[in-house]
């Protein structure tokens, strides 16, 4: 399917839960609701003619004034790939975990709850994954200062 | 394989100093006896918060640190991102520098492999194959060297062309290698992809079944070993890959079940005769040119987002670059395939015996610099 087909399909199937779609950009995108983000994963998921069955990359982008995910689907049978968006307020963020869809969304909510501090509801093992597990703070959002020691430890 | 824990469990630490874990990566074992209830590879070690770095770098100043995330295949790390940035910025380049690309990545997975196989060789066992990859090796970072005078890390690739053109005599160079180079994979055959200790020890052991390799989102490789036909450069060809004939190696599960560590072992031996195919393509279709014919003076990409993907030995890299119009990027994530793969590590460990976990884990083929960026 063409960008513009899976746009307007999802346009279809969930209206008003699909705030802005882009499919003409060079990586084309849906900007969603961020409480359908597991309903809307599911239909792309199974639909038959989307089949999206590979998440290739889940993070997180800080705007400053809003944070972001954004998921990259891509189907292994069909050969075409979409991205979605989840916009939240940069105070507390969470999503749902979209885990039982795609088994590799497990270590990906990890880095990004690491990095952003955005929690994933539902999810087995939400625990830091690159950063030390006592690590204050959030590295990759735009107001992180990084500490001065660690453990005593300069940095 | 069904196995009842109700023994002893005990936890046993492998790692991070350990020589079979191929860097800092420390696995938690549940054992029962010398089976693995469970492994929990613990990563993290290694990370240097790479992708906060280049925030605050410009574009330019970002290729040399893609060369120390994956630093056995560095040629293929800055590939993938001066892709991106040139799809963001709409640079075409010339053929010259498509051909020396081709070539220098093609070497550099030729580089790898022949690491993964001898470390994976010396995992298990058998320490000639080991000096022979790295004789082989050797030859290859001559040639790098003589291009670009970095062995390891090169900042070889530069947005829109190249460090410097190569020096006269390096397509005869490169074609004697490849000569010399072919019949040596049969030798590695006979040594050790055909060595029935060798067969034994990795042909029915850490079975990834396509299933669960797609749903763990692994790739290259290790997909392929699962018999999966996907190659990023066939399936979405950049650098004019359609236009060179080659092959995709997938597993065949000659000696076992389909996905096995022997499978995804032999796919790496299959694809370097493969690089060797596109190798002499690409010599032979090299044109004269300048190859700093496009590198743009400034780099201001419009605000906008890319993510490209190119096939590295390990698999599928993927960058995702946001611009904001400025000179530094705004955000830069690497999907990077060893994370991947080291996540199914998990699933695909359970059950095995203790000395199991180390074949697996050397036919995963990670490097820590990429997992823990």
């Amino acid at each position: 399917m063409t960008p513009q087909e899976i746009a307007a399909l999802l346009t279809e199937k969930f209206g008003s839960w699909i705030l802005e779609s882009k499919p003409d950009a060079m990586n084309p995108w849906s900007a969603i609701e961020p409480g359908a983000i597991l309903e809307i994963a599911q239909f792309l998921r199974t639909e038959e003619s989307l089949s999206m069955d590979h998440l290739e990359l889940l993070g997180g982008v800080d705007y400053k004034d809003r944070i972001e995910v954004v998921y990259v689907l891509y189907s292994m049978k069909h050969r075409h790939r979409y991205t979605l968006k989840c916009r939240m307020p940069r105070e507390a963020p969470a999503l749902q975990t979209v885990e039982s869809l795609w088994s590799v969304a497990n270590w990906h909510e990890r880095e990004a709850y690491d990095m952003f501090g955005i929690v994933f509801e539902g999810h087995s093992d939400l625990r830091r994954i690159l950063c030390p597990d006592d690590w204050e703070g959030y590295p990759l959002r735009k107001d992180y200062k990084s500490p001065k020691t660690y453990r005593d430890m300069p940095v | 394989m069904e196995v009842d824990y109700s023994g002893d469990v005990m936890t046993l630490n492998m790692g991070p100093q350990h020589p079979s874990t191929h860097g800092v990566l420390r696995l938690e074992l549940k054992t029962d006896g010398e089976i693995v209830a469970d492994a929990i590879p613990h990563i993290g070690y290694l990370h240097r918060c790479f992708e906060k770095h280049v925030e605050n770098v410009d574009y330019a100043g970002v290729v040399p640190y893609t060369d120390r995330m994956d630093y056995c295949a560095a040629m293929n790390m800055e590939l993938g991102y001066v892709l991106a940035v040139e799809k963001l910025l709409g640079i075409q380049v010339n053929n010259r520098v498509r051909c020396i690309r081709i070539i220098m990545a093609e070497l550099d997975r030729i580089a790898s492999h022949l690491i993964a196989a001898g470390t994976y060789g010396n995992d298990i066992g058998s320490f000639t194959p080991f000096l022979w990859c790295f004789r082989d090796r050797e030859t290859i970072l001559d040639l790098f060297e003589e291009t670009c005078g970095a062995r390891l890390l090169y900042n070889y690739n530069w947005i829109g062309g190249l460090m410097f053109d190569v020096k006269p005599g390096f397509e005869k160079k490169v074609i004697e290698f490849v000569d010399y180079f072919e019949p040596q994979v049969e030798n590695l055959n006979t040594i050790l992809s055909d060595n029935y200790i060798f067969i034994k020890r990795t042909a029915s052991v850490g079975i990834l079944s396509p299933e669960v390799a797609i749903s763990y989102g692994v790739t290259g490789p290790n997909l392929r070993g699962s018999g999966v036909k996907f190659d990023v450069r066939k399936d979405e060809p950049y650098l004019g890959y359609q236009d060179i004939d080659f092959e995709i190696a997938v597993g065949t599960g000659e000696h076992g079940p389909l996905g096995s560590c022997w499978d995804r072992y032999m796919v790496r031996i299959r694809e370097v005769k493969e690089s060797c195919k596109i190798i002499r393509q690409a010599v032979a279709q090299m044109t004269p040119g300048d190859v700093r014919e496009s590198v743009p003076k400034r780099i201001k990409p419009p605000a906008g987002e890319v993510y490209m993907r190119t096939e590295c030995p390990r698999g599928e890299l993927g960058y995702y670059i946001v611009s904001d119009g400025g000179p530094k990027p705004y955000r830069l994530k690497v999907k990077s395939p060893c994370f991947t793969v080291m996540s199914a590590f998990r699933e695909v460990s359970r059950g095995s015996m203790i000395a199991d976990i180390v074949a697996i884990l050397g036919s995963f083929d990670i490097v820590l610099g990429e997992i823990d960026r």
